[in-house]
């Protein structure tokens, strides 16, 4: 087993780049339900939801990447994640595919990359011509970020 | 043996104990000649002390042995009581609880010693006569352990059971002569005995027979409804006791010469040194059928139990939803009867999580008794409605903020005696300690009838700590005045203690009771007392709420906060300081408006003529939320945001309605 861990990852898209979040911490990919707002909240949660009678918040990455704005389509989605005992969505552009990543194919993040803030990234997986952005999700939820 | 499995057991049982010692203590304090009372601390410390026994708990043994030297001699009026031996128990107690405490914690006793309790209550004992400690010392041994004559009262017992058709026989038990255990084997043996009927005596005395002060012998009386071979078989069936020799005692044998038998009743009540192990015995058996009756439950599973219930309300209301739509009449009639049951349920387990406040309550007459010796203070606690039932998790949290205000009580508002004397009160000050229900919350007041506060002392003290300014001080009423304690940052030193006599960590009780969705209020007159208000509601996880629109997002207000609901017409409403307002009932109420405060885009109430204001009070205040629109009480299950939107101001947590859609509950403690 602990051969295997983290060379897997569930890889969607936001924009035109493809991401990828570690497989072990996603719980289900949902598609779009109604959000209810909740006031006073970080710009970029876009609100909470009812997941099986848990309420569950809910963080447009997008937002949270400081990216332009989408209307949500038929394709977006939502990844449910586990990250230090707290369940939260993220809303994507579209989720795509399960992808293995070898451990050898996933390089430091360069230093000038993408659009997006640095500390977030925890690698880039490299599979055939395709580049994948590797999320650390426990970054992106920490409140202080 | 493994004695885990019963460690659980022991520390519940003997937290128990402890606590009723700790309140016969006091009892006693107050009649040192009440055996009743004496008796019960005998007992209570007889059953500590076989408990930690069988456990291995030498210092509590230990401890809990010389207790019962003493409270014997106190029993046998050889001793009486005193302060310094009230003193003394109540350190006794202390270290039993400390033990119980650490033994929770990790299993063991820890590394206190009891030794210097222990020299006290010898110093106690010695205190008496020095031939009566040669005779009682003497005299254990040297008890003629062969025969056993019944007194006036066992004959009287004895014959009672004859008469009501039980058998009763005097056992005569040799142990084997290499037995290494006596005491133990004995207790098997009375284990054994026990199933099948009472012992209303021994020789020598039970306690003599734990100490192992008999040689290989004893004797028991057993009344039972068995007979011999039954319980011979059994008796012989335990290792290492060589012979059992039976008596059967026939009323023809019982000498009722001096004894009728209508004296027996009242003969247990005032011959309590007799009738001790008749106690014992009849105590044992209180507890079997009480065991049989109660269970102890894991709160993790309560809380589990709770959780499934909320879904089923969830359920239901959705359920309720689409019975509306339906015109299948059964559907509506299983649909309501649903709702019964699921309300049935409900109310079920949220009783089985209530524990009466006396929990909590219980500790303090200790407490006030230890503050007011401190202080040099005479205080009379008063206490009612220890019966008012609280949900668990109120309970655990609710002591610490009552110890603040207690303290406080004592410490500052009470008097001294000479004060008091002066000002032509009582020199008893009086600490009055009330819980009772009031509708769906449950009130807990803290008066004292001591200096009261003195406002214009507090808001000097804010000014100079820069909470308020010298104008906003002035033109501060009463109720502002008294908020001012509450707030963080007034309290913290204890400089304002010596000015005002108030305000020890108020912020902290406040922020406490709030988070339990309580409120707190004080009420106080300068030189008479103050009155310290805890309003807590009666359960936390489910409750009746007001479902409202603000533009199109749907919230819940919880009903016991709403005080009316009103339409009021736009034109009417005035600015006072930058503060909306209105008057309703002859009274200026704030209003809210709760689309701008949520940033609600698309309320229909900023073009409105005609206002609908749900009326919400937090304790004497009121503020009216202007709302779209209504949409009728709702019984909601409470959710939490979650520890990612912890912190959230203005929201105190979500719901989900019958749809499935997620609706925020206001918290409007925060708004007011």
């Amino acid at each position: 087993m602990a051969a295997n861990i983290t060379n897997k990852f569930v890889v969607f898209k936001l924009e035109d780049e493809e991401y990828g979040i570690d497989i072990l911490r996603v719980k289900e990919i949902k598609e779009m339900i109604r959000i209810t707002r909740v006031p006073k909240s970080p710009s970029f949660v876009r609100g909470v939801i009812n997941l099986r009678g848990e309420v569950i918040p809910v963080i447009d990455l997008r937002k949270k990447f400081d990216m332009s704005q989408n209307i949500d389509t038929e394709s977006t989605r939502i990844i449910i994640v586990l990250v230090d005992e707290i369940t939260v969505g993220l809303i994507i552009d579209t989720s795509s595919e399960v992808l293995e990543i070898d451990k050898e194919l996933i390089e430091e993040p360069p230093a000038t990359i993408a659009s997006i803030d640095h500390s977030y990234i925890y690698g880039i997986g490299k599979v055939k011509e395709r580049l994948i952005i590797l999320l650390d999700v426990s970054k992106i939820i920490s409140i202080t970020a | 043996m493994d004695m885990n499995q019963y460690l659980e057991i022991f520390i519940e049982e003997s937290q128990e104990h402890l606590q009723s010692l700790n309140q016969s203590l006091l009892g006693l304090e107050t009649n040192p000649k009440d055996m009743k009372i004496l008796n019960e601390i005998f007992r209570v410390a007889h059953t500590i002390k076989g408990m930690a026994g069988t456990m291995g708990y030498s210092k509590m043994t230990n401890l809990t042995h010389q207790m019962e030297n003493v409270l014997d001699d106190l029993r046998n009026g050889k001793i009486d009581v005193s302060t310094f031996m009230i003193d003394v128990l109540f350190e006794c107690l202390d270290f039993l609880e400390n033990s119980v405490n650490h033994i929770a914690g990790n299993g063991t006793e820890g590394n206190a010693s009891a030794d210097e309790i222990i020299t006290k209550l010898n110093n106690i004992l010695k205190g008496k006569a020095t031939q009566e400690v040669a005779v009682t010392e003497l005299k254990a041994p040297v008890i003629d352990q062969g025969i056993m004559k019944f007194n006036q009262y066992d004959n009287g017992v004895v014959a009672k059971a004859i008469e009501q058709g039980f058998n009763v026989f005097k056992v005569k038990i040799l142990l084997d002569s290499g037995c290494m255990l006596k005491a133990a084997r004995a207790f098997i043996v009375f284990q054994t005995v026990e199933r099948y009927g009472e012992i209303i005596k021994a020789v020598p005395k039970v306690e003599d027979i734990e100490d192992e002060n008999f040689e290989n012998e004893f004797s028991i009386a057993i009344i039972s409804l068995e007979n011999e071979a039954v319980i011979r078989k059994e008796l012989e069936s335990i290792s290492e006791i060589t012979q059992v020799v039976f008596e059967k005692i026939e009323i023809a044998d019982v000498d009722l010469s001096e004894t009728n038998l209508e004296n027996v009743t009242e003969a247990e009540s005032f011959d309590p040194s007799q009738n001790e192990e008749k106690e014992a015995t009849e105590d044992s058996h209180n507890k079997k059928s009480k065991t049989g009756k109660t269970v102890r439950v894991d709160i993790d599973r309560l809380d589990n139990l709770m959780n499934l219930v909320s879904e089923l309300i969830i359920i239901k209301t959705r359920l309720e939803g689409v019975g509306t739509d339906n015109t299948n009449q059964d559907m509506g009639e299983a649909v309501e009867y649903l709702e019964r049951i699921t309300t049935n349920l409900h109310d079920a387990v949220m009783k089985v999580r209530m524990v009466p406040i006396e929990r909590v309550f219980n500790r303090f007459p200790r407490m006030v008794r230890d503050l007011s010796k401190e202080l040099n203070k005479d205080i009379d606690l008063i206490m009612s409605g220890e019966e008012t039932e609280l949900d668990r998790t109120v309970i655990d949290e609710i002591g610490d903020p009552l110890i603040h205000l207690i303290r406080n009580s004592i410490d500052h508002g009470i008097e001294d005696m000479g004060e008091r004397v002066k000002r032509g009160k009582s020199s008893t000050g009086n600490l009055y300690l009330r819980a009772y229900q009031d509708g769906n919350s449950v009130v807990i007041e803290v008066e004292d009838d001591g200096n009261g506060i003195d406002l214009s002392k507090v808001r000097k003290k804010a000014v100079e700590k820069g909470i308020i300014n010298k104008l906003e001080a002035d033109s501060l009423d009463e109720k502002s005045s008294v908020e001012l304690l509450f707030k963080p940052g007034f309290s913290t030193a204890d400089k304002v203690s010596d000015i005002s006599g108030r305000g020890v960590g108020l912020d902290v009780v406040k922020t406490k009771i709030e988070s339990l969705n309580g409120i707190v209020e004080v009420e106080t007159v300068s030189g008479k007392g103050s009155k310290f208000i805890i309003r807590l509601p009666l359960t936390l996880a489910i409750i009746q709420a007001l479902m409202v629109t603000i533009g199109n997002e749907k919230y819940a207000i919880p009903l016991n906060v709403i005080r009316d609901i009103t339409t009021i017409d736009a034109e009417t409403i005035r600015n006072i300081h930058g503060q909306e307002v209105v008057l309703n009932r002859n009274n200026v109420l704030p209003i809210i408006r709760l689309n701008r405060v949520l940033d609600v885009e698309g309320s229909m109430t900023e073009e409105q003529k005609e206002m609908t204001i749900v009326v919400v009070k937090k304790g004497e205040k009121h503020a009216g939320f202007i709302v779209d629109n209504l949409i009728g009480q709702q019984e909601i299950v409470i959710k939490t945001l979650g520890k990612y939107l912890s912190g959230i101001r203005y929201i105190a947590g979500a719901t989900i309605l019958g749809d499935g859609q997620v609706a925020l509950i206001i918290d409007t403690n925060s708004l007011i």
